[in-house]
């Protein structure tokens, strides 16, 4: 499933030898285009594992349920804290969700 | 950005790295397999060989909700239990329970570990894990991938990001290293090692999966479409014993999005139930177990539900509280956040409608099923210096993160073995420029070369063995006629991969990819074809022979002749060790 990229934010993570989406992707999937914009190369093939969404420093990149299998328009995002994470799932309904728990460290 | 073909060989650089252990693939058994190796030997040289990004590659790359076996012991429960639940979720075996007993003997310690290196892991009132199942631990885990990944890399393995392997190095009959090139930087690179451990995913993408038609939406799979079986490929090339290709991994999944069940129906207690509002697998499966009968029995039941007119199928969700359905969301968020990206995209109350499930395209792997390298209790393959840990070792389902993870370690640990008996033997150059002209074969085509693009061949084989070869669009169901038809064409695209090019790295890597596939594809069709009997309906269903055969209850193996090309078939016997009814947990 494509991700969407919002170009105004993407600036290319200009300090990085090479953009954290391009990096982290594992399926090889994005790039960067002519303009520095961050870029799925082969929509079709993306696992929508959301790595990229997760790294991106930006909050540029979304995934998208592509048409074919979801309505119009849901939207799912990660906020990465320190030892923690925090999604806001927002529905085609308008309906805001949010979920927050610890990812690394002991629970009691 | 579009890179520079190279003109000719002379241009691309060969990068040779020494090493001691070689680590192909840096997944979760290739993470703990550096681990164990760098702990037990400081001193030795770790490699690892990753085609993506260690910290988000593979099968868990987005997270995990559960680690699948825990060995509850304050209730009674012990390692000949868990052998024996697997032996039963593989209706009887055949199994590999010498391998099982050793990999459940280290498993807890294992969990423990993760729990250590900051993996969150559920607790009960008491302290204990706390159980979803009868073996189930829930985990917090999405940062499971990135948490392996950075102790590989603090115990000081040497990782290697987007090099993609495309053959074992071989000395005669021993395996000394791997070869492969870099997907960023064009670079052939020639691992050259005293020992070699073969730790990638399985095969997805050898079917064709039930939403492929979209075009959004070609890698709408379960098992990570990345992992493309190039563990399996290289070792069928390297005439190694691979073992029960044929006990495909199919999981009955949400339908539309390939997303967890058994997170909702184990987890969360619901059940499955068809059109007609019936309890399916109380009502037509109280003989196999019921809602616990084995694997494929879960899959396979709600499929024949809608071939014989009574779907949709669906886990009844409608029983949760708002709460509960919440929880849910959340741990599913932990392994595939996207899922609940899509009930989102659908205005989908799950307390108010249940979830419809279907069947997943079928996958070849070693971590949920037996598919794999036949390995000794060293985890060396039948090449010798070559081991195998994971979803490449076969014989020993039912390992999930937990289990590939031991066997890492013991991989691990018996290469570190091998590695203080043995020499490096001098770096045979004629193998590895003939090899460098064989990977970049596609490359130097040229891009007005007038031949066929990976995707194109891609989409050939899927529907090919997706209809000849048992897959979800033909219910899983095969004959003969119909794997020759799948064996004859796997041939003709084998012989056609002399057209593939590639117009950058990305597509050399898919022109390998497909390539790959294909050699998994023949052997599983030879394996499909030697099983004359059905003996784990839905994983391997031939309506020619519906019945067990009390003569296939064994191992069924193949080696691929490096010369002919010719797979040749034969059997291995089961050995039970853990006595009691095969088929009861």
């Amino acid at each position: 499933m494509p991700p969407k990229i919002d170009r105004e934010k993407c600036d290319s993570c200009k300090a990085e030898k090479e953009s954290l989406c391009e990096q982290i992707c594992p399926g090889d999937l994005m790039t960067l285009d002519e303009d520095k914009k961050a870029y799925c190369r082969m929509p079709r093939d993306c696992w929508d594992c959301m790595s990229c969404v997760k790294a991106c420093p930006k909050g540029a990149i979304e995934t998208r349920i592509p048409y074919q299998l979801g309505y119009h328009v849901a939207k799912l995002i990660p906020m990465m804290g320190t030892n923690t994470i925090t999604w806001t799932c927002i529905d085609i309904n308008g309906k805001v969700e949010r979920f927050q728990y610890i990812n690394r460290g002991m629970l009691e | 950005m579009a890179e520079k073909i190279p003109k000719s060989l002379n241009e691309i650089q060969t990068e040779v790295i020494e090493t001691d252990l070689l680590i192909i693939g840096g997944g979760n058994a290739g993470c703990f397999a550096a681990y164990e190796a760098k702990t037990k030997n400081p001193s030795l040289r770790v490699t690892i060989m990753e085609k993506a990004h260690i910290s988000r590659s593979g099968a868990t790359a987005a997270g995990m909700d559960a680690i699948n076996t825990y060995i509850r012991t304050d209730k009674g429960e012990t390692p000949e239990k868990l052998v024996k639940w697997s032996r039963a979720q593989v209706g009887g075996g055949p199994i590999r329970e010498d391998l099982a007993l050793s990999n459940a003997e280290l498993l807890n310690e294992t969990v423990e570990l993760l729990e250590e290196w900051g993996l969150p892991i559920v607790k009960d009132e008491d302290g204990h894990y706390k159980l979803r199942g009868r073996w189930d631990i829930s985990i917090q885990g999405e940062q499971l991938k990135p948490i392996m990944a950075e102790k590989a890399m603090e115990v000081g393995a040497q990782v290697f990001n987007r090099v993609v392997a495309t053959n074992l190095l071989m000395d005669g009959n021993r395996c000394v290293g791997a070869m492969g090139f870099g997907v960023r930087d064009g670079k052939f690179y020639v691992f050259h090692s005293k020992a070699t451990i073969v730790s990638t995913g399985g095969a997805c993408g050898i079917y064709k999966s039930p939403v492929t038609d979209y075009s959004g939406a070609h890698h709408q799979t379960w098992m990570c479409p990345f992992n493309v079986g190039t563990g399996y490929a290289i070792g069928i090339r390297g005439a190694a014993e691979m073992t029960s290709m044929e006990q495909r991994w199919i999981a009955i999944r949400t339908k539309d999005f390939c997303g967890p069940v058994d997170t909702i129906s184990v987890a969360f207690g619901c059940m499955i139930t068809n059109a007609k509002g019936e309890r399916v697998m109380e009502v037509r499966y109280k003989d196999v177990g019921g809602d616990k009968a084995a694997r494929f029995y879960r899959l396979n039941a709600p499929m024949t539900e809608w071939l014989e007119g009574r779907g949709p199928t669906y886990v009844d969700t409608t029983i949760l509280s708002s709460e509960e359905a919440k929880d849910l969301r959340e741990d599913l968020l932990n392994e595939r956040p996207s899922f609940v990206l899509f009930l989102a995209s659908r205005g989908h109350d799950i307390t108010k409608e249940p979830v419809e499930i279907y069947g997943s395209d079928p996958y070849i792997v070693g971590g949920h099923t037996g598919s794999g390298y036949w390995v000794d209790m060293k985890r060396m393959t039948t090449v010798l210096g070559l081991f195998a840990a994971g979803e490449t070792a076969g014989g020993n389902p039912n390992k999930f993160v937990g289990g590939c993870a031991v066997e890492g370690r013991l991989s691990a640990r018996g290469a570190v073995d091998y590695i203080e008996k043995t020499t490096l033997p001098p770096l045979d150059t004629k193998q590895v420029e003939k090899e460098k002209e064989r990977a970049f074969a596609p490359f130097m085509r040229g891009p007005e070369f007038d031949g066929v693009n990976p995707m194109e061949m891609e989409e050939r084989m899927q529907r090919l063995m997706d209809e000849y070869a048992g897959g979800i669009h033909q219910f899983y169901r095969m004959n003969e006629e119909r794997l020759d038809h799948a064996l004859k064409n796997i041939k003709m695209l084998q012989d056609q991969t002399k057209y593939l090019y590639a117009k950058d790295l990305h597509s050399l890597m898919s022109a390998h990819e497909v390539s790959d596939r294909l050699d998994v594809a023949e052997v599983l069709v030879h394996h499909l074809k030697y099983r004359k009997e059905t003996r784990w309906p839905g994983w391997q269903t031939r309506m020619d022979y519906p019945e067990v055969d009390p003569n296939l209850d064994c191992f069924i193996e193949s080696v691929r002749d490096p010369k002919t090309g010719e797979i040749k078939i034969f059997t291995r016997p089961f050995e039970q060790l853990i006595p009691g009814d095969r088929t009861k947990a």
